[in-house]
């Protein structure tokens, strides 16, 4: 019993295989079934004097999607702005810092009028006498 | 339409394939072969002595055609298979070549992938939902394939599902999903509660979607209102009172068959009422 192809009939089918390849590069033509290629057609929820919000603003990010050609990320509006976030950030990491900093480092944190914490640059340490 | 049919039964009789680039806009019948742009020069007459030259040509000039709806691909020539007008559209980025397909009429819808279609749950089997979507076997959706899928934020039997197709051939089963590639619904999963579900043809379907359909921006000023179009011939559509859905069913159903004179004097009496 043989299991797969003897050698005759694989030539044979790669000689096929190569004919369908180069006819297939003398006519570019691809079928499709589908409408969407041909026509360009508006998104099918729509909602109209705002009885559906959700689908108002969807209706506003598809049509657009389908017009541009890229999607313009300036639209997209952030919540925190990259300044406040840095302000934050900024603050937050001596906070937390605070939380695990011991009794003697307490000082190292103090606090200024505004509230803000500014640490001490200058450490105590031990200096060692000269003679 | 006598003029179009003699045309047709002319070509047929004759038996001579015409080039597309003429007959567009017009209608064609099944069984029609149509020549593509390139080869109309090796059919024409007086061909013969740049035929050595013309044929490298060609090799450089083939640009890749698609066939929509209603062609197929014979040989190197388009075949008609149903009736209707033939359309066109140039290519947007320059791919090459174009669209070219049938603007046809019918009511019955064959699933094709990438299309959104309003379904009805009519059965749950295993990890699936049966959903009819009008085609000849009901299309199945995965428990799984709603956005924040969870096991109490399901659709029930009898629900409406507004999906999209990602398989849908004639050897195989359809099957339908409520997200996108992203994972994102994008509108799409179950279609809320009351309103209404109707059925219309698919060409009417087509005229509504289109970008610059007056019908629809004539029914956005009427009153607030919601519609759902799906393209196997389906439309679900609510509005404030039972009144206000039930006179906008009627509107969409009728306004196929109906001259925009027509439709501007009912218009203008709904307004006033």
């Amino acid at each position: 019993m043989q299991r797969g192809l003897d050698s005759e009939t694989k030539k044979q089918l790669e000689e096929e295989e190569k004919k369908i390849i180069s006819e297939e590069h003398w006519s570019f033509i691809i079928e499709e079934q589908s409408f969407l290629l041909c026509e360009d057609l508006l998104y099918g929820r729509m909602s109209f004097r705002g009885f559906n919000p959700e689908v108002e603003k969807l209706m506003l990010q598809m049509n657009a999607k389908h017009k541009a050609e890229e999607v313009e990320d300036e639209t997209v509006e952030l919540d925190v702005s990259d300044e406040e976030m840095a302000r934050r950030y900024e603050t937050l990491v001596g906070t937390i810092g605070k939380k695990f900093a011991r009794k003697r480092d307490h000082a190292n944190y103090e606090e200024d009028e505004n509230g803000d914490i500014t640490p001490i640059k200058a450490k105590k340490m031990f200096l060692k006498p000269q003679d | 339409m006598a003029e179009p049919a003699s045309v047709a039964a002319e070509s047929l009789a004759g038996s001579r394939a015409r080039a597309a680039r003429t007959v567009l806009g017009q209608v064609v019948l099944p069984g029609e072969e149509l020549l593509l742009p390139e080869q109309e020069d090796a059919e024409g007459p007086g061909g013969a002595v740049e035929r050595p030259l013309s044929l490298n040509a060609r090799a450089c000039s083939r640009v890749r055609v698609v066939c929509g709806p209603g062609l197929r691909r014979c040989g190197d020539r388009l075949l008609v298979t149903k009736c209707g007008r033939l359309r066109h559209k140039e290519p947007g980025s320059g791919s090459g070549g174009g669209v070219y397909w049938v603007d046809s009429q019918q009511k019955r819808y064959v699933p094709v992938k990438g299309d959104h279609v309003i379904g009805i749950v009519t059965a749950k089997s295993g990890d699936i939902f049966k959903v009819d979507v009008g085609g000849s076997e009901p299309a199945s959706l995965s428990y799984l394939s709603f956005e924040g899928a969870t096991k109490r934020n399901r659709p029930n039997v009898g629900d409406l599902i507004y999906g999209q197709f990602v398989v849908a051939n004639k050897d195989m089963e359809p099957e339908m999903v409520c997200i996108d590639s992203c994972g994102r619904a994008n509108g799409m999963g179950v279609i809320g509660q009351d309103g209404l579900l109707f059925k219309v043809t698919l060409g009417l379907i087509r005229k509504l979607l289109a970008p610059d359909c007056e019908i629809i921006q004539e029914v956005g000023k009427l009153y607030p209102l919601e519609i759902v179009f799906g393209m196997n011939g389906r439309i679900w559509v609510k509005a404030k009172t039972i009144q206000q859905t039930l006179i906008l069913a009627n509107i969409l159903e009728a306004c196929e068959h109906m001259t925009s004179d027509q439709r501007k004097q009912i218009f203008s009496r709904l307004a006033e009422s």
